[in-house]
């Protein structure tokens, strides 16, 4: 259980993360805000309290891999990764903003903490099985968490994935599926329907918790059960709002690709106190 | 006709292609359009808001879009696939090779924001390989567009093809080269510039870079001839030995890898029929990166700048032998 001041402690922390995400989508005019707002919550309880790595040793073979299978959500790894020691927040400014930048607009390995390039939609999950597959044949205790956007999960290669995992029995990978009911071109039950999710995953042989990917008292209670299942692979489902912490874009179809005009931003810095870009 | 440069009027070759299929839904009730949740980058949204029955979003789901649009083509539909260049090509490949190509079924596939054209979103987004995919897949037809105009002539010649055809579009918002009276014929050479020096054969935005490159030769004293190869399958072979016996030397310019591509097809036609100095400009063996289009293009030395030094080093070649 956390205490009230811990929940106090990673809002404020996360919202600090948001800002930075957009601070950098603002300042680059490009970047997928939307889809890193709904993960936010996720990915620094994560790193705030159940990933084990050492960010000044990032290749530490007993470190827990975390695979953004949603790459296109990387503003909100970039400003986690910082903020955790990976690398120094100056290079916030370098987001897409320079040739041969090491924030691009889907990460990429040459990045202390990334540990997969990732941006075609559909195989980050299925690179974590591989991870949790050489975390076994090696001995070795580390976990594999992935993130996959629910849309995500309309490519058949997860499903092949899903039979995978619960097949070799890799009970030391977790995927957390940001349920955000949005994809780029509506919501994703209008767009192709996925539902019912928890008893899809659940019959392809996986543990399953459905959780408020906002609510980290949900979030401390699902990660500390892994596995749910002796022997499964175990899924999150976390329902979010996409475009989380900007009013304006929660839940907007056009935020998956859009950035704060100078208007919007204005509006942005005086509501969440953002200072210059 | 060519429009003069300098170019002021530009217009997103994704744009005009999304018009295009509108005009064809009108044409033909055979007509279906089909995306994979990224209808409003393709902007194959334009036909979905005016023919919704017609247009099939399946999710994100590349390879069963195509294998559904194989189904759809085997019961007399004309469909219309929308990705990226690299998912329909790479993600949905094997569906395109095997059910679309292989059957030979009349499937139309847009490449969208091919090459670097998704400039920011990185390698992932980008397609400098999949020329060299379908042109070694037999039955595809394969056209690279050069501009709006020709981005609408394209789409109108590939839905009269029979079979597959693949049509490589872009993102950016380029040049408009050509104007109304611009006359495109499927399989064939364009000639933009005339002249005896060298050929230039380009395709896709680098027609652009090309005309660019041209003007600077020009003021130089040294006359290119121009083709725009807007058909890199099947090649127009009569047109480049043509280029290589009068002009002696070829340099061919494209937005893609100089494996498989526009490049090599010239160079196979060449090697076996009548070699001459040739240069293939193209990307080096390399992935793409984020950045501004026409910085990265840049860095991979696509500018005008380097199709001048590559045009002059072959002069050079050409004068040796
Ligand atoms: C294989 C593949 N197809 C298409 C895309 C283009 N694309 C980028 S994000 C996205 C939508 C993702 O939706 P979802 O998984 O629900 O994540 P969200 O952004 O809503 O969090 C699409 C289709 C891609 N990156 N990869």
């Amino acid at each position: 259980m956390l205490t009230a001041e811990e929940v106090t402690r990673l809002q404020t922390e996360a919202a600090e993360v948001r800002k930075e995400a957009i601070k950098m989508a603002t300042r680059a005019g490009t970047g997928h805000l939307g889809p890193a707002l709904s993960i936010t919550d996720i990915l620094w309880i994560l790193y705030s309290r159940f990933l084990r790595y050492d960010p000044k040793n990032p290749a530490w073979p007993e470190r827990d891999r975390l695979i953004l299978s949603k790459g296109h959500s990387c503003l909100a790894l970039y400003a986690t990764l910082a903020k955790k020691g990976f690398f120094d927040e100056s290079l916030f400014q370098t987001y897409c903003n320079k040739l041969h930048t090491l924030l691009g607009g889907h990460p990429e390995r040459d990045l202390p903490g990334v540990e997969a390039n990732t941006g075609s939609l559909g195989h980050g999950f299925n690179i974590g099985i591989g991870m949790a597959l050489a975390g076994k044949a090696d001995h070795l205790d580390y976990k594999v968490y992935t993130i996959l956007g629910d849309g995500e999960n309309q490519e058949g290669t997860i499903w092949e994935g899903a039979m995978a995992a619960a097949h070799f029995k890799l009970d030391n990978l977790v995927a957390i599926v940001d349920r955000n009911n949005l994809q780029v071109s509506n919501y994703v039950d209008r767009v192709m329907n996925i539902e019912p999710l928890p008893e899809k995953w659940a019959s392809f042989g996986w543990g399953v918790k459905v959780v408020d990917g906002h609510d980290f008292h949900q979030l401390e209670e699902a990660f500390s059960s892994v596995p749910f299942v002796e022997g499964k692979p175990s899924v999150i489902i976390a329902k979010t709002i996409k475009g989380k912490g900007i009013p304006f874009a929660e839940n907007k179809v056009e935020w998956h690709h859009k950035v704060p005009s100078a208007q919007e931003y204005k509006e942005l810095d005086e509501m969440l106190g953002l200072g210059a870009l | 006709m060519l429009n003069k440069l300098p170019i002021t009027n530009k217009k997103a070759v994704r744009v005009a292609y999304g018009e295009t299929l509108v005009e064809l839904g009108g044409l033909d009730q055979n007509v279906v359009v089909l995306d994979a949740d990224v209808s409003s980058s393709t902007q194959s949204k334009l036909f979905a808001q005016k023919y919704p029955e017609r247009f099939i979003n399946v999710g994100i789901a590349e390879a069963n879009m195509m294998a559904v649009a194989a189904g759809l083509a085997a019961c007399g539909k004309i469909p219309f696939v929308n990705t990226f260049a690299v998912f329909c090509t790479l993600r949905a490949g094997d569906p395109l090779r095997s059910v679309v190509a292989y059957p030979e079924l009349n499937v139309k596939i847009a490449g969208g924001y091919s090459g670097v054209s998704d400039s920011y979103d990185g390698a992932t987004h980008q397609s400098v390989e999949d020329i060299a995919i379908v042109r070694s897949i037999p039955n595809i037809k394969v056209i690279v567009v050069a501009d709006a105009t020709e981005a609408r002539l394209a789409t109108m010649a590939a839905a009269k093809l029979k079979g597959p055809v693949y049509l490589r579009l872009s993102r950016a918002e380029v040049p408009i080269i050509f104007d109304a009276d611009y006359h495109f014929v499927f399989g064939k050479a364009h000639e933009l510039v005339p002249g005896d020096d060298l050929t230039i054969i380009a395709n896709g935005y680098m027609v652009y870079k090309a005309l660019e490159a041209v003007r600077i030769l020009n003021q130089k004293g040294i006359y290119p001839r121009l083709l725009n190869m807007h058909t890199v399958k099947p090649l127009d072979e009569e047109a480049v030995l043509k280029a290589a016996r009068e002009t002696g030397a070829i340099l061919t310019v494209e937005e893609h890898s100089i494996y498989g591509g526009l490049g090599s097809a010239v160079a196979e036609t060449l090697g076996q029929n009548y070699p001459v100095p040739m240069k293939i400009m193209g990307f080096n063996d390399r992935f793409g990166e984020t950045g501004g289009y026409d910085e990265v293009l840049a860095k991979m030395g696509l500018s005008a700048e380097e199709i001048v030094r590559n045009a002059e080093n072959l002069l050079t070649k050409k004068a040796k032998r």
